[in-house]
């Protein structure tokens, strides 16, 4: 009698195999995972350095002053005046997270990072490497965050060719954890292998440009007007130590507008 | 040691080398997954009235699944394979009635070829409803299939390596003792 009633209760537990999880158990499995990472972290010290000196090396080269004026007479000014038309509202926020647990083996994989709700992680939100996109939070506890890995059978995200600006979506198909694949990109497009694909404009969780991967081979699908592209993942899902969690502070105000319009011609 | 101590150290240490050993292992194909942790619901005494027996393979699948993020997939299969467990000793238990003799299912207790039976059928059953659950959600049958028999595979290996290294001696149970 207890085996069945335990077995239907499983039943119904399956259905929420993806659901968000409750605060303790995370919370827990979480502290554990950082005891385990302390000891982990030594072993991938080497390449975790030097993925953050390349990261460093580029943000060096955006910096104002490695740019110099042709000529005398236009030298680079700041500007002095008060009312700055030109002044930007910062609609990224990057908050930096290390991970202390990921997996790659598994059909669902996720990673738990060192941030949580106190530290203003929410669902919803975009995370990226120094070298590419990760994935997106699904569910947070007080220190603790769960991450959707790109390699998650159920993830998707839209993302554009570099070159042409072509917009398809990227999702994994589960058997390599090095290679996702891209679908939706019209036969029109140029493309060589080689070339990079980045997160779009569309993607209202990632900001536009950041590298999703590189193309590794072109299917040419007869059947359809599309091609299915496999890319190489430009983040290396083995041994990422530290994550970028952006926090699109529009985002909410975007989706109430896209749900409202939505619900009004239902 | 006391059977129950012993029990929670089992419970305690193969969820950690599942998680923190076995499970970082880089996949060599998406077929090869090594799972060993239900290696500790094939070692459970043999005098565990079944309901206890379904109750821990449930709450030892649940403890996992928190680590990995999928609530309800590996405690239904621990939770199956407990239950089942059972029936699959008695049928293969010779006459002598060694599950009153020893205390739990080991080579020496039931012998090497029932022993290997006992574990084939176990681990070959975990696994299909393992995959079968995962495969529900996405997933062709060739996968299914591949997935089955390279898992499988992999455990039977792994329990084999497990048993010569931690050889666990059983005492032989008489009235007198």
């Amino acid at each position: 009698m207890l085996q069945i009633i335990a077995l239907s209760f499983l039943f119904r537990y399956n259905k929420f195999h993806q659901a968000a999880f409750s605060n303790v158990s995370a919370e827990i499995t979480g502290r554990i995972n950082a005891k385990y990472n302390g000891i982990e972290y030594y072993f991938s010290l080497k390449s975790t350095n030097d993925a953050l000196v390349k990261e460093n090396e580029k943000l060096n080269q955006l910096l104002k002053s490695s740019y110099e004026a042709p000529g005398l007479l236009n030298k680079l000014m700041t500007d002095t005046v008060m009312i700055d038309s030109l002044k930007k509202i910062q609609k990224y926020v990057y908050r930096e997270a290390k991970v202390v647990a990921s997996s790659v083996a598994s059909q669902t994989n996720y990673l738990t990072i060192h941030r949580g709700s106190s530290q203003d992680i929410k669902p919803n939100m975009g995370v990226i490497s120094p070298s590419g996109i990760v994935g997106t939070v699904v569910s947070t506890s007080p220190n603790f965050a769960i991450v959707m890995s790109m390699l998650h059978r159920q993830y998707t995200v839209v993302v554009k060719l570099k070159n042409g600006g072509e917009r398809g979506k990227v999702e994994w198909d589960g058997v390599d954890p090095s290679f996702v694949t891209l679908r939706d990109i019209p036969k029109s497009a140029k493309m060589n292998t080689g070339d990079s694909i980045v997160t779009s404009e569309t993607s209202s969780l990632f900001p536009p440009g950041i590298l999703v991967g590189t193309v590794n081979e072109i299917v040419d699908d007869k059947s359809s007007n599309f091609y299915v592209v496999r890319l190489k993942t430009a983040t290396n899902f083995y041994n990422v130590q530290y994550v970028y969690v952006i926090d699109n502070t529009q985002f909410e105000e975007q989706k109430k507008l896209e749900d409202s319009t939505r619900k009004k011609f239902q | 040691m006391s059977e129950l101590l012993k029990n929670i150290i089992r419970f305690v240490l193969f969820i950690f080398v599942q998680v923190f050993i076995l499970f970082k292992v880089p996949p060599l194909h998406r077929f090869i997954i090594p799972y060993l942790y239900f290696l500790y619901v094939l070692w459970l005494p043999f005098n565990m009235p079944r309901p206890w027996l379904t109750f821990i393979g449930f709450i030892f699948g649940l403890t996992l699944d928190y680590f990995t993020h999928t609530p309800g997939l590996h405690a239904a299969a621990c939770t199956l394979i407990a239950y089942v467990r059972p029936f699959i000793i008695n049928m293969l238990i010779s006459q002598e009635g060694s599950d009153k003799n020893y205390a739990s299912p080991s080579a020496i207790s039931m012998g090497w070829a029932p022993y290997a039976t006992y574990v084939l059928i176990l681990t070959l059953l975990h696994h299909s409803y393992l995959v079968f659950l995962e495969w529900m959600n996405f997933g062709s049958f060739l996968f299914f299939i591949g997935k089955v028999i390279g898992t499988t595979a992999i455990s039977l290996l792994l329990i084999l390596l497990t048993e010569l290294l931690f050889f666990r001696k059983e005492r032989f149970r008489t009235n007198t003792a």
